[in-house]
């Protein structure tokens, strides 16, 4: 394996990533790097390929050209079993919809993950309690999240992909079925939490208020990286992966 | 901003000094712009002349201070200001607007310019969501109004952007895309 070229403090980064689903090109040669403890927003319109360039960091899309490393490794040539591991243990998600098993309870849901990866379950649901807690759900751990609003099942899902304490989390849509005030406070959760642990958020949004969270802001248009708009505090950015 | 209705509004609390008018217009209004003591003494005249305030000295041991006071026609006129809706301010638009429009008539990039508008619009908006976890809740009310202002521009911003060929089109129409690419950008 060749030892890339990456910016300095880069955990993630994509290199002029291609992908297409049948005839339908989404990446259209894609660049983007994220700095350890960085939180960066895609942004873009529907069908730009913001949310393809997400998974394609995540390992979950394998590109059809082009390269994803994370922390020295090309995660795109991975085995499935190698990239699966690095999902588990690595990588959190906090998705729109549907990432919690409804018929579990809150507590369960936030083991569940630990409990994957072998951590004993006693250890894994007194974490599960404690995550909640700071999530303000302290109350909640019994209750099936299928029986839960949508802004205490996100917070769930934001306890689960923390508990595991990753280096990374990827957010899609995090807030998208949110009332503005309740999806206010998810995120002042997510970024104030992320940036307690120095954990890297790569979050996609179409929501300006939502990517106004975030310490930079990338817009994806036509399946590329067209316009990165900076950060005004890169080096708040640098201390915090320094700390 | 009016600064004289809004300082009727305040004396409609109760009486107060010139002094404590302007604290409590910089603590609720002022937000990096703080009302000037000549101007407040200047807008207390002017509302005393128009029979809006009356002001009285105020006995004491210390420097005779006027007391300013609400009337009857003052509080009418809080009544009418309030009720009254506020006119919808599209300057950015209009800005935006000739500049986006020039650009495409003088075939400069218009496109990047409105990305440039963009970055500075989201910057603004990181400032006020900053603004927002460190704030009061004063602060958070007015941060949100500034954030969905700055949203509903980006969205214009966004749309504009999508529509550059057709709008380069309708103002120069030499310069109009082949039947078939137009049909993609629309």
């Amino acid at each position: 394996m060749t030892t890339p070229t990456v910016m300095r403090g880069c955990l993630i980064e994509a290199r002029d990533i291609t992908k297409s689903f049948g005839q339908t090109p989404a990446l259209r040669g894609a660049s983007v790097a994220v700095a350890g403890g960085e939180i960066l927003a895609i942004m873009g319109p529907s069908g730009s390929g913001k949310s393809t360039l997400l998974h394609c960091l995540a390992g979950i899309f394998t590109p059809d050209r082009g390269e994803v490393w994370f922390d020295g490794s090309r995660l795109d040539t991975m085995s499935e079993a190698d990239r699966t591991r690095l999902r588990r243990t690595a990588f959190g998600f906090v998705f729109q919809f549907g990432q919690l098993v409804p018929e579990l309870t809150a507590a369960d849901n936030v083991a569940l993950p630990l409990l994957l990866n072998r951590v004993s379950r006693r250890a894994a649901y007194k974490s599960a309690g404690s995550w909640l807690d700071r999530l303000g759900l302290g109350d909640k751990g019994g209750r099936r999240t299928g029986e839960l609003s949508g802004g205490e099942a996100q917070r769930v899902a934001i306890a689960r992909a923390l508990g595991l304490g990753p280096a990374l989390i990827f957010a899609d849509e995090p807030t998208g079925s949110l009332d503005s005030l309740t999806g206010e406070k998810v995120m002042e959760l997510l970024v104030a939490l992320a940036r307690e642990g120095g954990t890297t958020v790569v979050l996609v949004t179409h929501d300006a208020r939502v990517a106004a969270y975030a310490d930079r802001v990338v817009l994806v248009r036509d399946g590329v990286v067209s316009v990165d708009m900076g950060s005004a505090t890169a080096a708040a950015v640098s201390a915090r992966a320094v700390n | 901003m009016s600064v004289p209705l809004t300082l009727l509004g305040l004396l409609e609390r109760e009486p107060s000094h010139g002094y404590d008018l302007k604290r409590d217009y910089d603590t609720y209004f002022g937000r990096g712009k703080q009302l000037p003591f000549g101007q407040v003494y200047a807008t207390l005249g002017r509302l005393a002349r128009d029979g809006m305030v009356v002001a009285g000295p105020e006995p004491g041991d210390g420097p005779e201070r006027k007391r300013y006071a609400i009337t009857d026609t003052g509080k009418d006129e809080v009544d009418a200001w309030l009720a009254d809706p506020v006119e919808p301010e599209p300057h950015l638009q209009t800005v935006l607007f000739a500049k986006v429009t020039l650009a495409l008539m003088l075939g400069k990039p218009a496109a990047a310019y409105l990305d440039a508008q963009r970055a500075a619009h989201l910057r603004r908006m990181k400032d006020l969501t900053e603004l927002k976890r460190t704030g009061s809740l004063v602060d958070v009310i007015l941060a949100d109004h500034g954030l969905f202002h700055l949203e509903a521009d980006l969205r214009w911003i966004d749309l504009t952007s999508a529509r550059l060929t057709d709008l380069a089109a309708a103002l120069i129409p030499e310069a109009a895309p082949e039947p078939d690419k137009r049909e993609r950008n629309k």
